[in-house]
């Protein structure tokens, strides 16, 4: 029997395109079909582009035909999450605020991935403006998780995690502030890398929380993650933070060996906070490197326990002010009863913004406000240094840092939304690599008793993605724990 | 007794542009006072050497040249609005105490 | 009781970069409502700001020119308020670290210098324009001038009157348009001042209560804004009143302030540092090109013309008040014109003729070495003083060179002193009386006969040499 072609990885869909074995249009067609099939149950897509994806295959089609280089993601289809601006269709951050908003421009990875081939076939659902850990938070849909239709995709990138495990694309494009490409990656059992912040451009990218937000590819393995960042990564002069760094192929890091490599587990991820089921998978895991030849060496990031407190107050801080420019004047919901220019501005906001946007919208304004910016604002910027500080000790005698991506499995829908505080503490494992400006990646490491996916996570260095990639490839190629098809379908 | 009171919620919602009911008023003073609370674990640690991190990365001097780009066409600019003329933006009209 | 007045002024100057501050628009604001504008100066979701390095070149010339310490390391910042205006809701600028900062400038006060001390100076972003000529009960808003480079230059409260906010501004600009940073054009809100005023009894150290005055579109505005503050401040204390702390607008059709209604939060900024730019570092050697770059500025320029020229203060202040006075006069210096006489030839004819014209030096037909050869014309005794008026206003009409002008119309001077003595003697024969009179004592009608001769000779008789003729051709008379 032969695979499916919704089942190839980008790898071999690239190929086939370029060899001309395959069509990139046969390839668009296979995707949507697969959509057609399976997203009514999962619900990842928010936006199909039949048309404009493929038209997007049939001029790459061409270039292979004329012998012109139809690009390294040739034919690849991709799902773009929903704050990511494209000119095609909508980009409506799953906020009612958007709900018809069309962006005049491209973010500069569409254009990227555009001109490396790639074949967009519409957007992915997420959180509310992002702000989220399992994507209910989306005023346009609710999306399931594959492995439990029962269960959140995790989030905010949900829709991307969930597309990816339910094959209905070969790239989706995340963003993580605090986890949101890891954790849904790891709930739904794919890969997720959150690059390095500066090492993709967020110029298109609806900001969140500006200085943690990453744009990162959810793929179905280790060297589809690493295809997607050649293309992801680089300097771009439109965005004054992404770094002046070339650009290594990360292909190249995948040698398929540990030997050698120290691997740094923090005594602060395996507390009783970190669920049972997912210690052991964490456990089988650090084996599986054991006996590839990697050296387990203790370390401490003694801050951890602050990482969340320091994490909302700046997310929300900087979340306030990016989401003040949501007025109703150049784009957006107006309420039409407005009369005054108040009015506009507190009708709107207050009906077109959901109550999780509204709450930290709140926090953010009250942490900056006059008499509180030392105490919280000011403090927490001094945390994050001492939690980044925790990280440089650790790389002394590490090449990577390893736990758990998140302390627990999935969760059934409305179980985590009453207690905002509670939905917070379970990005403990996530958001540190956010602070401390890290790459972080995420990898299935088997499946619970129940059937669930579990994540492992591994920190690098800045700009030691080709670490993260290599280690996580040999465990994949090694451990034997390919965790199979979700049970949909 | 909670971080803030129902005073202090409504004026950040009045920072905010944001109105709200009485009933989310009372949510708010709760949820934000069990999580300002929780936010003041940071006061366990001294901090008063650690220089604040104001910036992610730690480059400096990113510029751009004083070089004139294409700017939108009209409609593209105006095409999103929830009220235009064909030429500006059209708000309730602006009065002088409306800056907030 | 006697009072003095405390004044400190803000001033957000408009940087004349090409484009925007943090994005590739045309700064050029007079285009079509809303064609200068990008998904950046928008404030469109997913966009990111890049500084413009002009405006940090420019910000840093500014600085070094009104004396102020460059920060080696500053930042940017959001200001967060709503206003439809604003196309983000919030506005980058400078709060904590501003990139110059503990300067001063020297203003004259009627040849009098005090020096006025600059707090800072920093780099903001200027906000859309709206307008209310729109239909209904609505506004219309442009973005063309969102983003626009703007240079905010605050003082400390070292101003004690209307006049000396007056001079001080006059300083500022006249020193921005040395280094050519901005057209500063108040009309058009390319400068704009703002002023916070308090009054205190003559020996009181501490402040009084202040108001901050906005919206005012000239510099007369400003002074008459400021004189009216300060009389309504010191009325209302010695009638026993109190200053409130407001912001007030001027009015100018009526000539009162008037308190502007704002909210109680309206000052609550939160300010916080701008995630999206980083710092920016202006290292010793950064600054040192900055600083030889520099064009030689109002103070020096003015004392080295005083003296290379031999100018009298008054005359060398009013040539260097802008750089293209002063370029042009060292131009007519240059090729040989007298100093004394290129200053009277400048700041008298041509500078009526260019203010009656509405004309900048810079468009003046008449060149720095036709006036130079006009000058030499009259040194020379070619053409007289009455006739080189003339000259000039026909040079300043058609850009023709004077020489050209003389031969064209036959204007050169009679100095053929026959020629004169012949009209000399006609004038004296037809006007008897006259001459009877001058005989008789009455030295006054000696101008009359000048007058005669010179209407004679249609104005061309060399002045002095008629002078001397007719003194001797009465006297010989006489005798």
């Amino acid at each position: 029997m032969t695979t499916p072609l919704y089942k190839k990885t980008v790898r071999e869909i690239r190929d086939a395109v370029r060899s001309g074995a395959l069509t990139a249009v046969e390839v668009t067609e296979a995707h949507l079909a697969r959509i057609a099939d399976v997203d009514p149950k999962v619900d990842a897509f928010t936006q199909i582009w039949t048309d404009e994806a493929l038209a997007q295959a049939a001029a790459v089609d061409a270039k292979v035909k004329q012998g012109i280089d139809p690009g390294p993601l040739a034919g690849v289809p991709v799902g773009v999450k929903e704050l990511i601006c494209t000119r095609t269709g909508k980009t409506t951050c799953a906020s009612k605020i958007l709900e018809n908003f069309r962006s005049p421009y491209d973010a500069t990875i569409i254009q990227k991935l555009d001109a490396a081939g790639a074949v967009f076939l519409g957007k992915v659902n997420m959180d509310e403006f992002a702000m989220g850990s399992s994507t209910e938070r989306s005023t346009i849909k609710t999306t399931k998780n594959p492995w439990n239709l029962k269960c959140v995709p995790g989030g905010s990138s949900g829709g991307s995690a969930a597309a990816i495990s339910a094959d209905e694309c070969a790239i989706a494009l995340g963003s993580d502030t605090g986890g949101s490409i890891r954790q849904p990656a790891a709930l739904c059992g794919c890969v997720g890398i959150k690059p390095t912040y500066g090492r993709v451009s967020r110029f298109g990218l609806v900001a969140f929380a500006s200085s943690l937000d990453q744009i990162g590819p959810l793929t179905k393995n280790v060297e589809d993650a690493a295809l997607s960042l050649n293309t992801l990564c680089g300097r771009d002069p439109r965005d004054a933070t992404s770094a002046d760094l070339p650009v290594p192929d990360f292909t190249k890091a995948l040698t398929g060996d540990v030997k050698g490599l120290r691997i740094g587990l923090p005594k602060e991820y395996f507390t009783e906070a970190l669920n049972a089921e997912m210690r052991e998978k964490v456990e089988a895991a650090v084996d599986v490197f054991k006996s590839g030849g990697a050296e387990i060496v203790p370390v401490s990031l003694p801050h951890t326990d602050y990482a969340i407190a320091t994490y909302y107050i700046i997310c929300t801080a900087e979340a306030s002010a990016n989401l003040a420019r949501f007025d109703g004047v150049r784009y957006g919901y107006r309420n039409p009863a407005a009369k005054t220019v108040e009015e506009m501005y507190v009708l709107s906001k207050s009906e077109a913004f959901g109550p999780e946007v509204r709450r930290r919208i709140m926090l953010g304004t009250y942490v900056l406000s006059s008499g509180y910016y030392d105490a919280y604002y000011l403090k927490a910027q001094k945390v994050r240094r001492l939690i980044k500080k925790d990280f440089d000790d650790a790389f002394e005698k590490c090449d990577f840092v390893m736990g758990p991506t998140s302390p627990i499995p999935t969760f059934e829908f409305g179980a985590k939304t009453e207690n905002p505080l509670e939905m917070y503490l379970a990005d403990i494992y996530t958001i540190s690599v956010n602070l401390a400006t890290l790459p972080g990646i995420s990898i299935p490491c088997g499946l619970t008793a129940s059937g669930l996916p579990a994540g492992l996570q591994l920190i690098g260095r800045p700009f030691g993605e080709e670490t993260l990639l290599r280690a996580a490839h040999c465990y994949e190629q090694t451990s034997g724990t390919t965790l199979g098809d979700p049970p949909i379908a | 007794m909670s971080k803030i009171t129902k005073q202090d919620v409504e004026y950040v919602a009045g920072l905010a542009q944001l109105r709200l009911d009485e009933a989310a008023k009372e949510r708010l003073v709760r949820e934000m006072g069990d999580i300002l609370a929780y936010m003041d674990q940071l006061n366990e640690l001294d901090t008063s050497n650690v220089e604040p991190m104001m910036h992610a990365m730690e480059m400096t001097n990113v510029f751009r040249q004083d070089v004139v780009k294409p700017s939108l066409p009209r409609e593209e600019a105006l095409m999103n609005a929830p009220v235009h003329d064909g030429e500006y933006f059209i708000v309730p009209r602006i009065l002088e105490g409306d800056a907030s | 009781m006697e009072f003095e007045a405390v004044v400190g002024m803000e001033v957000h100057v408009e940087i004349n970069s090409k484009s925007k501050v943090f994005c590739g628009c045309s700064a050029d604001f007079h285009a079509g409502p809303n064609t200068n504008v990008c998904p950046v100066c928008l404030g469109m979701p997913g966009v990111l700001p890049v500084l413009n390095v002009d405006m940090v070149n420019k910000s840093v010339a500014v600085g070094l020119a009104l004396n102020c310490a460059i920060s080696r390391w500053s930042k940017l910042d959001r200001k967060n308020y709503f206003y439809p205006d604003m196309a983000k809701n919030y506005q980058i600028s400078q709060y904590d670290l501003p990139l110059c900062q503990n300067g001063w400038i020297e203003i004259d006060l009627d040849g009098q210098t005090k020096r006025i001390g600059i707090t800072r100076a920093h780099i903001e972003e200027d906000t859309a324009r709206n307008t209310h000529t729109i239909a209904g009960n609505q506004s219309g808003v442009d973005f063309n001038r969102s983003g626009v480079a703007l240079l905010e230059i605050v003082t400390e409260p070292d101003i004690r009157s209307a006049k000396e906010a007056f001079a001080y501004l006059t300083a500022l600009k006249q020193l921005l348009q040395y280094l050519d940073v901005s057209d500063c054009n108040m009309e058009e809100g390319s400068l704009r001042a703002e002023a916070n005023i308090s009054v205190r009894p003559v020996g009181q150290e501490q402040f009084g209560t202040k108001t901050e005055v906005k919206n005012v579109a000239s510099f007369s505005g400003v002074f008459k804004a400021i004189e009216f503050e300060i009389a309504r401040h010191i009325k209302l204390i010695n009638s026993g009143g109190k200053v409130v702390q407001e912001t007030r607008g001027w009015d100018a059709d009526r000539g009162i302030t008037v308190p502007q209604r704002l909210k109680e939060s309206a000052h609550d900024y939160r300010y916080f540092p701008e995630p999206d730019l980083v710092p920016i570092v202006v290292d010793e050697a950064w600054e040192q090109r900055i600083r030889e770059s520099l064009p030689e500025l109002p103070a020096a320029r003015r004392s080295r013309m005083g003296t290379q020229y031999g100018l009298s203060a008054y005359d060398a202040n009013v040539i260097t008040l802008s750089q293209d006075t002063a370029n042009y006069y060292e131009r007519v210096v240059a090729v040989g014109a007298d100093a004394k006489k290129a200053a009277n030839w400048l700041m008298g004819e041509l500078q009526a003729l260019l203010s009656a014209a509405k004309q900048e030096i810079t468009d003046c037909r008449v060149t720095p070495a036709d006036l130079a050869a006009l000058i030499g014309l009259i040194d020379s005794g070619a053409i007289n003083g009455k006739m080189a008026k003339d000259i000039i206003a026909e040079m300043f009409e058609t850009g023709k060179a004077p020489q050209d002008i003389v031969k064209e119309q036959g204007l050169s001077q009679i100095t053929d002193t026959g020629a004169i003595e012949d009209i000399i003697r006609k004038v004296l024969a037809d006007n008897p009386a006259q001459v009877g009179q001058f005989r008789s004592g009455k030295e006054q009608v000696f101008g009359f006969l000048v007058g005669q001769v010179m209407r004679a000779t249609q104005g061309k008789a060399n002045p002095a040499l008629l002078n001397d003729l007719l003194r001797r051709e009465l006297s010989r008379q006489e005798n």
